[in-house]
């Protein structure tokens, strides 16, 4: 619905701006070629994707995602207190977890859901969000990016030299933010 | 130097990996791409309208007028103010903000200042509305408490750290 709302907005105001401006010309033209820029992007970064999907099903079939998923396990046992006893639960968090981190979007909502219907269910099914569940969601929501293929496959579609060489930036950035809402989670959790 | 190998040294560690495993990677690697294939047409059709519109406020001088106006704000806090569509989209919608991001790279370069800081703010961030709504609402969880100000608040820290960090690094 948000995004509706911002396509008119965006229009309307281009179209402000166009007459005003003076720049009516260019803003027609630039409405056709926006369209068709979006199917080059598409073309320029789909072997990109689809290369990095293909890594991403070998390491899932070798077995390389459990290895990650089991690194986890210390992790777990602190930012959810709730799921101590139950191995199967850590599971399910582990591999909602894991697929965030590796960029997985379509594993780690199933994945996210199944463990957050759990935690809600080991609470009680209040109508309130338990701090173990809100943990996984914020988890969810700001979660560390290891690997960014699909920016990695814009930059090569528009012509970065290197389409890797932010990867250092990206691992800071995910760091500071994900510690940011870990932290206040975990501070909201005790104080309340 | 390094970061050119980076990407084919993963490759080949993972096929390796999967390769003493037993895997057939080839085929593996083919059931992926078609992955790949389906998440470039899901994507597509979203972006046609958006990157559109984006292109449009762009060629009309409305983009600059508003990164302008949210120019002081945004220069306490160390982030070019171009990058504000960005942000105002980021939390809404996973592929406005790949539009806004491809915009911003198309019209800056994907190597400037803008283009990477563009690039480490989409690939570090998530789609913070999305996803708070989608799992909450899946599982049944009608009070969010204190997620929303949690993931929002990392997210800013992030917009902060990546204009920091691309501009610390390169």
């Amino acid at each position: 619905m948000a995004i509706s709302v911002m396509f008119c907005i965006m229009m309307a105001l281009s179209i402000i701006f166009a007459s005003v401006n003076g720049t009516t010309a260019q803003a027609g033209n630039g409405l056709m070629e926006g369209a068709q820029d979006a199917v080059t992007l598409v073309i320029g970064m789909m072997g990109t994707l689809c290369l990095w999907c293909g890594v991403t099903e070998v390491m899932r079939q070798s077995g390389l995602s459990d290895k990650l998923t089991r690194l986890l396990r210390h992790p777990i046992r602190i930012l959810f207190p709730e799921a101590r006893e139950d191995m199967s639960l850590h599971g399910d968090l582990a591999g909602a977890i894991s697929a965030n981190i590796l960029g997985l979007g379509n594993a780690a909502t199933p994945l996210s859901i199944r463990a957050c219907s759990s935690l809600h269910r080991i609470s009680g099914n209040t109508g309130a969000a338990s701090d173990s569940a809100c943990m996984l969601v914020i988890l969810g929501a700001t979660s560390i990016q290891i690997f960014p293929s699909t920016i990695a496959a814009v930059r090569a579609g528009a012509g970065a030299q290197s389409s890797f060489d932010i990867l250092p930036a990206v691992w800071l950035t995910t760091l500071v933010s994900c510690t940011v809402s870990v932290g206040f989670g975990l501070i909201m959790r005790h104080r309340g | 130097m390094l970061w050119n190998l980076i990407a084919p040294l993963i490759v080949l560690s993972v096929a390796l990996y999967g390769l003493f495993r037993r895997v057939d990677i080839f085929s593996a690697m083919i059931t992926g791409a078609k992955e790949g294939i389906s998440v470039s047409a899901r994507i597509l059709p979203a972006l046609v309208p958006l990157l559109g519109a984006i292109t449009m406020l762009r060629s009309s001088g409305g983009l600059g007028a508003l990164s302008s106006l949210c120019a002081p704000a945004f220069d306490l806090l160390g982030i070019p103010p171009e990058c504000a569509p960005l942000i105002i989209i980021r939390p809404f919608s996973g592929s406005g903000a790949l539009a806004m991001g491809a915009g911003l790279m198309a019209a800056y370069g994907p190597d400037s200042l803008i283009g990477r800081t563009t690039a480490v703010m989409l690939g570090s961030t998530e789609t913070t509305f999305y996803a708070v709504s989608v799992i909450c609402g899946a599982a049944g969880i009608g009070k969010t408490r204190y997620i929303i100000p949690a993931a929002l608040l990392g997210d800013l820290a992030g917009y902060i750290t990546a204009a920091a960090a691309v501009r610390w690094l390169f």
